[in-house]
């Protein structure tokens, strides 16, 4: 299908209809991952750590085995002990064996919390019990939880056969340092020797959660001929199939994964936790077990992203051209190596044209729970620092932010400190809708400040399939493999409808189990509306072609001699004959006597994901008696290439910049001297409640993808880039205190005021 | 498997009974916001639960000699519901009506928020500094006694075993008398107090305080009653002198911990914060009931 470039061609795209999961999900009708039974069926629970990190010395369970009502318990001793083996299956690269590791510990624990063994009885209240009477003897080790501290030559080493990676030569004794990276372009001393002006910074921020209101959730069963079925809240059922059947050792076509709706993801639920231990222990009672963590345990198990220690370097001339940008990036990986640092080294100046560039990056590991990804995974992080040294660079040349931006800003052809030269951007329409927003100019009042920050993701396609199905009554049925965390299934029931050209009513989509549709990557990375969407065009597409040839069976006349037309089969011109035209139902109804059921299924892999690109700005007063920061207005600009439901894209900039505000303002873990978690809970993990926030405004510009059919781009992740340092920069407005140190909690800017350093 | 009874007796006698005749811990509900949260949690694994909803008269408000008299187990939305009672005690609604969500002021009471015995109890400087004193119930009769000589430490009481509060007293107040509290939270709502601040004021005609209590929570084991910031405000019309002296009085009086709320300093400073503006709004009400 050729790119449709104009607007006003298109009928249901960028129209705002009901989601097709919306009723559901409001009445409660929808069954999410704790919401499913099957008979017979077992609760499990795991026995975790109560240490940061200790070796196992025993692991007892026959008091446990011996209450009444309970049916099985499984140890690391139940699962096979899996060799190294780089992966990448989730949203990020992932060692099968450290997933193994992290599932079930194996001869060390290395975090609180950390899977030791897992007990399924035949009532929660009895599985609970059950986990209490599992003796576990520790020996318990010293511990390191911060980033920095787990760097030093001395520190407690989480894995005695880790040496960092691209060091050369290769270190003679390991360490935490699980991987440096590094790019480099130009001569960054040349450019600093070039500069007027010169910026640094250290800044530091706390690993955060996702924080999705749904905690992990599964039920699994086992046929006795080995026939395996997982129903769970996933961001890619063929996620959870390739991972529980590599650490149980399956064959993938003995185990269906069926996906459950999903509350909430963020990139957090593109690992594995209790799927294996689930079906490993349902294979050994022979009946359905089901698994569903506490809040607490969700905090205490399953990944943050990394908390971080930045070092950036900014230098200009004293006309606002950047002559060099330099930054060290330290990430924490949790117990197991694997940080974003790799995409947040290559994000952290991406929104600009520069010559010089040293940006290098260490993954660290530290007893704490393994990152996971969280929305654009490491670029908020760095984005916080840069974006931050920006506008102090803006404030010491005298200049505007915005317009020192766009003396710098990327474009088409600028090519990229990491090696991409960027096709079509949207950067510069998206710098200039901020300055042309009422908001950039708009007065404040006193201890008020305004800041604005920007933010780059890359966004992917990849592999994903879809089928387009015409139903005997002409309606149409749209499946595909892509769980729906964020409106999509809508998405491709518009998509669909506006190839088909019939009313978006008519089409019902679906996500389908990993037996009942071709494989599909996860939903992340802001793919599935770029190519899940892509795979259902062409579905749609193929089905047409389809319709053609039924109508010109019908007709008998040569289907070159048919057009599709609003809905409907048409002679392609005088000469084809003088029918009348042959609407999608009509030749529904006869497709049996045309040849069979019509339906087209599509799978690919989808290349040419453009580029997200936005821009924030925030407002907020300071009370500067108690460090209160009130956030009181907010605009985020994005560019989206093009809006195919425009509520749900207002939605994802509306989320990201909220999950942000938390993320600058108040969300950390707090650790005690013993390396334990002490705010394992939504009352003292403080996200932002509706009342602690201003209406989001999003401004959508839409700079078409022309590899997308419609012209979409990824548009989940981008919104979380800048927030951070668009509430810093307002914070610093206000105070005339640059603040260096995330959660800009109410006691740091309180300390900050009386110190008048931040 | 631990077994837990559960009793709704209809008398305030019956339950006394069933407190002093408990074989393990036993646990007086009210609400049960906070006491649901800790059994699942598995803080707390009573034997026995006795739910006093059903006795007559521990639920509602009655207006008695000008004062007021508030049944233990009161919702926090019937408190802030009730127009007369948020007219002459401000404080001690407003108070109340901070702990929790709307879901949870439809349960949370003032009995249950006292006898949880934590130091950042919205409604206990508020209860404190308007001088209230709890009705006690036991077997040997009833008890009254002030509001701040009711919690001992953090989860601890004055209270018996066989003893649970039936109601609180709000004396009849006098002409130019007001309250006022405030607490700070880093976020605006469903949050734990880091600190609060009540303040009670009787003011006579000329504008000139001529008695005060100012209470302060989550500073210290259990809230505080400082005379010494009392002392800074009586004699005063809140100039900057006296705002001044509160201030210092408040922070001479935190014995604060560092935890996951806050560190010692930071409450330290916002306790003399939140006294100053708590008297600021007392005093305000107080003038505008002249």
């Amino acid at each position: 299908m050729t790119f449709i470039g104009n607007k006003s061609d298109l009928k249901v795209v960028g129209t705002r209809p009901v989601r097709p999961d919306g009723v559901d999900k409001v009445t409660g009708r929808a069954t999410f991952g704790a919401d499913y039974t099957m008979p017979g069926m077992l609760m499990g629970r795991v026995k975790r750590s109560p240490h940061a990190h200790a070796r196992i010395v025993s692991i007892d369970a026959s008091k446990a085995l011996a209450l009444p009502g309970v049916k099985g318990v499984v140890t690391a001793a139940d699962f096979p002990d899996i060799p190294s083996e780089e992966a990448f299956v989730g949203e990020g690269p992932m060692n099968f064996r450290d997933l193994s590791l992290n599932c079930i510990a194996r001869g060390k624990v290395l975090y609180e919390g950390h899977a030791v063994a897992a007990v399924c009885a035949i009532s929660d209240e009895v599985a609970a019990a059950a986990c209490d009477l599992i003796d576990v003897t520790y020996e318990v080790l010293p511990h390191v939880i911060d980033v920095e501290a787990a760097m030093a030559p001395d520190a407690p080493l989480l894995h005695a056969d880790m040496f960092t990676a691209n060091v050369t030569p290769k270190p003679e004794k390991p360490s935490n340092i699980a991987k440096k990276v590094h790019f480099t372009v130009g001569d960054v001393a040349a450019g600093f020797a070039q500069a007027d002006v010169i910026v640094e910074g250290h800044y530091s921020t706390q690993p955060v959660h996702q924080a999705y209101i749904e905690p992990h959730a599964c039920i699994a069963s086992a046929g006795a001929d080995g026939q395996c079925h997982i129903i769970s809240s996933s961001q890619g059922h063929f996620m959870i199939r390739a991972y529980v059947a590599k650490l149980l050792g399956m064959e993938m076509s003995n185990l269906k994964v069926t996906p459950a709706e999903i509350g909430g993801g963020f990139g957090g639920k593109t690992v594995v936790y209790l799927e294996p231990l689930a079906l490993a222990m349902a294979r050994k009672t022979g009946r359905p077990v089901k698994m569903v963590m506490t809040r607490e345990d969700v905090f205490r198990a399953t990944g943050p992203t990394s908390g971080a220690v930045i070092d950036v370097k900014l230098g200009a001339t004293k006309d606002g051209i950047i002559t060099a940008a330099q930054a060290v990036l330290k990430y924490q990986a949790g117990a197991f190596a694997g940080s974003p640092v790799q995409p947040g080294c290559m994000c952290a100046f991406a929104m600009y044209d520069l010559k010089n560039v040293d940006v290098v990056g260490y993954d660290v590991v530290s007893n704490r729970p393994k990152v996971a990804a969280y929305r654009a995974p490491g670029a908020p992080i760095a984005s916080f620092a840069a974006e931050s040294a920006v506008d102090d660079l803006a404030r010491k040349l005298g200049m505007d932010p915005i317009a020192l931006r766009e003396k710098n800003a990327a474009k088409a052809g600028t090519k990229t400190a990491y090696g991409v030269t960027f096709a079509e951007i949207g950067y510069e329409q998206v710098l200039a809708a901020a300055k042309n927003h009422p908001h950039w100019k708009a007065p404040l009042g006193p201890n008020q400040g305004r800041g604005i920050a920007t933010g780059f993701w890359f966004n992917i396609g990849g592999e994903s399939s879809a089928s387009v199905f015409i139903n005997e009554d002409g309606s149409v049925n749209v499946v595909s493999g892509s769980p729906d965390i964020g409106g999509s299934r809508a998405s491709m029931a518009m998509m669909a409808a506006e190839v088909l050209g019939i009313p978006v009513e008519h089409v019902r989509p679906i996500v389908a189990d990993t037996a009942s549709i071709g494989f599909t990557h996860v939903t992340g990375g802001s793919r599935v509306t770029y190519a899940t969407g892509m795979a259902t065009v062409q579905a749609a597409e193929n089905v047409i072609e389809q319709l053609k040839t039924r109508a010109a069976m019908i007709w008998d006349i040569p289907p070159e001699a048919v057009e599709w037309k609003d809905g409907q089969a048409v002679p392609a011109g005088a000469n084809a004959g003088g029918f009348d035209p042959l609407p999608l139902a009509a030749i529904a109804l006869k497709a049996a006597k045309t040849g069979g059921p019509i339906g087209a299924e599509v799978s690919l892999n989808a290349q040419g994901a453009g580029p997200g690109f936005g821009a924030h700005i925030c407002d907020v007063e300071v009370d500067k008696e108690t460090g209160h920061v009130t956030v009181l207005r907010y605009t985020a600009v994005q560019d989206v290439g093009r809006a195919i439901h425009p509520s749900y894209v207002e939605g994802q900039i509306q989320g990201g910049a909220v999950q942000g505000i938390g993320w600058a303002l108040n969300e950390e873990y707090v650790y005690n001297t013993k390396g334990l978690m002490d705010n394992a809970g939504f009352l003292d993990y403080r996200v932002p409640v509706a009342s602690d926030l201003p209406m989001i405004e999003a401004v959508m510009v839409e700079v078409p993808n022309p590899r997308h059919p419609f012209g979409v781009r990824g548009v989940g992740e981008v919104p979380i880039v800048p927030p951070m340092a668009a509430v810093a920069n307002a914070i610093r407005g206000a105070l005339g205190i640059r603040m260096h140190a995330l959660p800009m909690s109410p006691p740091k800017l309180r300390a900050a005021v009386d110190s008048g350093v931040g | 498997m631990s077994s837990l009874s559960y009793a709704a007796p209809a008398t305030v006698d019956e339950a006394i009974g069933l407190l002093a005749g408990a074989s393990g811990l036993a646990k007086v509900l009210s609400g049960g916001t906070d006491l649901l949260v800790q059994l699942r949690s598995g803080r707390t694994r009573p034997a026995l639960i006795v739910d006093t909803k059903k006795i007559p008269g521990i639920i509602g408000i009655r207006e008695v000699d000008g004062g007021f008299v508030i049944g233990a187990a009161t919702s926090g939305a019937m408190i802030g519901e009730h127009a007369a009672l948020a007219a002459v005690y401000p404080g001690v609604v407003e108070a109340t009506n901070l702990i929790g969500s709307t879901q949870v002021q439809g349960r949370a009471s003032l009995a249950g928020n006292l006898c949880n015995a934590s130091p950042a109890a919205d409604s206990v400087p508020a209860m404190i500094a308007a001088g209230a004193t709890a009705v006690i119930a036991g077997p040997k009769g009833r008890r009254t006694v002030p509001v701040e000589q009711v919690v001992t430490g953090p989860g601890r009481t004055s209270l018996a075993r066989d003893e649970f509060i039936v109601e609180f007293h709000l004396p009849k107040r006098a002409p130019r008398s007001a309250d006022a509290y405030l607490r700070f939270i880093p976020r605006t709502e469903m949050d734990i107090a880091v600190v609060g601040a009540g303040v009670n004021v009787t003011l006579d005609a000329a504008g000139v305080c001529t008695a005060a209590r100012v209470s302060l929570g989550a500073v210290a084991p259990t809230a505080l009653l400082v005379a010494d910031c009392a002392a800074a405000l009586v004699g005063s019309k809140l100039d900057e002198h006296a705002l001044a002296k509160l201030d210092l009085a408040a922070r001479d009086a935190c014995k604060p911990i560092d935890d996951k709320r806050g560190t010692i300093d930071f409450r330290i400073k916002v306790a003399g914060v939140l006294a100053r503006r708590a008297a600021a709004i007392a005093f305000e009400r107080a003038a505008a009931r002249s």
